[in-house]
């Protein structure tokens, strides 16, 4: 499946002629190719990278020591595209993947179920004061969650289908009557923390859903429209239950080989270390890839499952897209927020106060709401959190073969780690490293002297090492500005874009980044139903 | 204030770098000559500059067009210069005609789009090198122009400043030039450009104009431009040389078929109504559309409108009975269903026909072609005479002459 020995200069021939051509291996653009393939069409995915998984592709950070990649649960899968292609990706059975939250102070406070259908460490009425919103949030998410898997309605176009969902999403509106309805509306663009003080009393309990509302986003929880964060976040399931997150089984170094073996089983041709140069595009139509080495390919279908701007900015001749489209996707916000740290450690750290069956699940380091939101004041001005906030999982306890026998590894999502930092990384990764270690060594005392190797990704490394503008996990903001007829940007919010026969297909695309493999899924639907802009 | 001093304080350094504010007109380079032979005082503003209506008589102005040399101060056009290794690229992308077909020392007549096909402007594109250009225009249009270089080797300077500019028209426009000493001239055909010595650097002129008249345009760097006119004045003496302004222009204008950004349709970016837009087949310009070229700003919007069948308006010249100009007056068929709007009409002295061209909304002027009417709503003495007057759609230009293009062109 792998060969970087293409050969150069080829003639046009069948060999080199596709139905499709996908670009990018990430979980969407298997997920496309899987879609297309199954379809019977000759579908051809080209990858830039040695291996397939895009930010899910695994890689050793320290000798003997190895990480899944960027993603570190799954939390949104969507249980739709995993039937339909065929993608068996599931918990180990048992108890679900708990969260917990630390302050430093108290104990825990440990959320079970999926988002918190219990929670320990909390008095019982605010246990059920956070359940009383969590139902409310996911009764509304509910309502969002339906425009989740079709792609966006196109303005001047709407279709009887988006009728259809908008009058569905009209009716779950006002299912729960009128004052449910009216509540919604009245919630949809708030702020997390507004929403978080009109039901709970626990710092750590608000503190979490700011943590959740905002990773990823450049948003702090008091910024207007930060409960759309979470909204998102809910409209993720995992057995039927909306909130649920899992590590599969075989660890996250699972989720890149099910998706490719769904493209495989669907008969696609996946080829890697085939980055592409450029997409071959004439009078606004496109008509296939040249390779980096110079090799040609032909397909009336390319899928381009990169970022959009990747896509547009350095791989389509800017002389066939519009001046005010290449404006609109170089207006695309997609700077990053979030650094990745992986840590080789010598043995399994111990979170104070946290049980050791607990050290299997979320670990979320967020004293309060205020926490969050000092974390993300710095982040404005160029500049990283000194105090900020982070969310850590122990990986190897998943898959014992990403650390030594008795080793351990942590990967944690510490944000708000702004991509254009003032200072330059350069200097600023030494120090926020040592902030990370330090607020780490507070929660888990001991961790520092355990430490073999730490590697931390900020924005540009993850910029680098994925080839994802911004260093953007959601291939740009997932903002209300950005979402549905808005994204990545009004003229290609449907898939397809100016370009006839090129279509997107990545988180940049309706409905966003994680793990779910709509935007891909989605994408190769709508080319299978004929594709129109 | 001298640049070397520095100002002594916040408030005087705000003072000193918006004193623009206290010269609301600029003046053309050539100000001190249109002053000096300013007899009206009839000034109008010209995208900030301050240009003269009329200089001493509009009707004897408009004559010195059609029948001997009028000079006419066009320093005020928005000029881009657009030079790189890709210019010819960019302008391709930019603009709807095919410019790989625009050869050096020509200059042809252009308009471009926006991404939903609409105009934003036409104007003349002057290929004054391999890599080099010059686009002239009504509005202004950096920051479009700057957005689209990207991707592309080019770069883009606003020169509308630097270079001034003056069209010499009329049946003796080449006599003046001969007489001024520009040898060679007599060998540019139409949309020909060619460059000249003049005070110790050169003058661009080239074989174009906006009155459908024998005639040329001059460009200079705004220090050469006092000379330039004088040298021109100097040479028309004998052969009726004038000043004139934009009414006498207008007229010719109008006579030529010529459309005026913003008088006989609206621009894309200036537009504040979402229906007055116009693709380029709504104003007469679907002949610069090149649906063979490479792709450019527009084209898909602007096949797929003709493909659907949804052009909403066309441009048609009109021929009118009786004498009175027909300005802004509304079109109608049959005398009662409102059919569109006269942008610009006149009383044409040379055709001797009241001609006038308009904005139909199809399938007026498309499929209903006849029974077309004019409401003109003349004031006399505080009084709206009505007049109901029969139009027909006829071909432009209104006025054809045999010496704009005939070369080498006469001397008299």
């Amino acid at each position: 499946m792998t060969s970087s020995d293409a050969p150069l200069k080829t003639p046009k021939t069948a060999a080199h002629s596709y139905d499709a051509i996908v670009i990018g291996a990430g979980h969407n653009g298997l997920a496309a190719a899987a879609k297309l393939g199954r379809s019977g069409r000759r579908v051809l995915v080209l990858e830039a990278a040695n291996a397939p998984g895009g930010a899910a592709r695994g890689r050793e950070f320290a000798p003997g020591f190895r990480s899944a990649g960027l993603a570190h649960l799954v939390n949104r899968l969507d249980p739709e595209v995993a039937r339909d292609l065929g993608i068996a990706l599931a918990a180990t059975p048992g108890p679900a993947m708990p969260t917990a939250v630390l302050d430093g102070e108290r104990e825990p406070a440990v959320l079970r179920g999926a988002y918190g259908e219990t929670i320990d460490g909390v008095t019982a009425d605010e246990a059920a004061a956070f359940s009383r919103l969590r139902d409310k949030l996911v009764f509304q998410a509910g309502v969002l969650k339906r425009f989740l898997r079709r792609p966006p309605p196109q303005l001047g176009a709407i279709g009887i289908g988006d009728i259809s969902t908008l009058m569905a999403a009209g009716f779950g509106i006002i299912r729960k009557g009128r004052a449910e309805g009216r509540d919604f509306l009245r919630m949809l663009l708030m702020n997390v923390a507004d929403v978080a003080d009109e039901y709970l009393d626990d710092d750590r309990l608000k503190g979490l859903l700011a943590f959740d509302a905002t990773l990823g986003i450049h948003l702090g929880p008091r910024s207007p429209t930060s409960l759309l964060g979470l909204y998102y976040r809910l409209t993720g399931e995992v057995d039927g239950k909306a909130g649920g997150q899992f590590i599969p089984e075989g660890g996250m170094a699972a989720v890149a080989p099910a998706f490719l073996k769904a493209a495989e089983t669907a008969g696609v041709t996946i080829r890697c270390g085939a980055r592409v140069g450029r997409i071959l595009a004439d009078r606004g139509r496109a008509g296939g890839v040249v390779l980096a080495d110079g090799s040609e390919l032909t397909a009336p279908v390319v899928v381009s499952a990169i970022h959009p701007q990747a896509t547009f900015l350095q791989l389509v001749d800017a002389a066939e897209t519009g001046t005010g489209f290449l404006r609109s996707i170089r207006h695309v916000r997609s700077a990053g927020n979030v650094a990745k740290l992986d840590l080789a450690l010598e043995r399994m750290p111990n979170f104070s106060g946290l049980p050791g069956r607990d050290h299997a699940g979320r670990i979320v380091i967020a004293r309060s709401m205020t926490h969050v939101e000092n974390a993300f004041n710095p982040a404005k001005y160029g500049e990283f959190s000194p105090d900020p906030v982070m969310e850590i999982v122990l990986p190897s306890l998943a898959d014992s073969t990403l650390a030594p026998d008795g080793a351990c590894t942590l990967s944690a999502l510490v944000q708000y780690a702004p991509y254009k930092l003032k200072a330059g990384w350069e200097t600023g990764k030494p120090a926020f490293l040592k902030i990370v270690i330090d607020i780490l060594e507070r929660h888990a005392p001991g961790i520092g002297a355990t430490v073999v190797a730490a590697n931390l990704s900020t924005p540009t490394d993850i910029e680098t090492e994925y080839n994802l503008p911004g260093g953007h996990w959601h291939h740009g903001e997932l903002q209300a500005d950005q979402l549905l007829i808005n994204r990545p940007t009004g003229t290609a919010s449907g898939y397809a874009t100016p370009i006839e026969g090129l279509y997107l297909a990545s988180a940049g695309a309706h409905p966003g980044g994680g793990i779910s493999g709509l935007a891909g899924w989605n994408a190769a639907r709508h080319i299978l139903a004929g594709g129109s802009r | 204030m001298n640049a070397l001093t520095k100002p002594a304080n916040a408030t005087d350094a705000r003072r000193a770098a918006r004193s623009h504010i206290l010269t609301p007109r600029l003046e053309t380079p050539f100000h001190p000559r249109l002053a000096a032979l300013d007899e009206v005082n009839d000034w109008y503003n010209w995208a900030g500059y301050k240009a003269p209506h009329a200089l001493f008589d509009e009707e004897l102005e408009y004559f010195a067009i059609r029948s001997t040399a009028a000079l006419f101060d066009i320093s005020p056009m928005v000029k881009y210069r657009i030079a790189g290794a890709d210019a010819e690229r960019y302008l391709n992308r930019l603009t709807l005609r095919d410019v790989r077909k625009l050869p050096v020392g020509r200059v042809h007549y252009t308009a471009w789009c926006d991404d939903d096909g609409h105009v934003l402007d036409d104007g003349t594109l002057f290929r004054l090198g391999e890599q080099e250009f010059r686009l002239c225009c009504q509005e202004r249009h950096l920051s479009w122009l700057l957005d689209s270089a990207f991707g592309f080797t080019v770069e883009i300077h606003e020169e509308t400043e630097a270079i001034a500019g003056v069209a010499l028209q009329g049946p003796t426009s080449y006599a003046v030039l001969a007489e001024a000493g520009f040898a060679g001239v007599e060998r540019l055909k139409p949309f020909d450009i060619a460059t000249f010595a003049h005070d110790g650097g050169t003058v661009t002129i080239s074989r174009t104009g906006f009155t459908g008249d024998l005639g040329y345009e001059l460009f200079v760097p705004r220090q050469t431009a006092l000379s330039l006119w004088d040298r021109l004045w100097t040479a028309g003496d004998g052969h009726g040389i004038r000043a004139i302004g934009y009414a006498a222009l207008n007229r010719t204008r109008i006579e030529a078929g010529f459309i005026v950004a913003n008088a006989d349709f609206v621009t894309a970016e200036g537009a504040l109504r979402a229906d007055r837009v116009r693709l380029p087949d709504e104003i007469g310009l679907d002949w610069l559309v090149d649906p063979d070229k490479p792709n450019f700003n527009g084209r898909r919007a602007v096949l797929d409108a003709r493909r659907n069948q949804t052009l909403r308006h066309v441009l048609v010249g009109l021929e009118i009975e009786g004498n009175v100009p027909a300005e802004h007056a509304i079109v109608y068929h049959r005398g009662k269903r409102e059919a569109g709007l006269v942008t610009a009409a006149i009383w044409s002295p040379t055709a001797k026909r009241n001609i006038a061209i308009a904005s139909l909304t199809r399938p007026y002027g498309t499929r209903f072609v006849d029974d077309l009417w004019v409401e003109i709503y003349a004031m006399r003495e505080l009084k709206y005479q009505k007049m109901m007057k029969r139009a027909k759609i006829v071909p432009r230009p209104f006025v054809k002459l045999a010496r704009r293009t005939a070369t080498p062109p006469g001397l008299r």
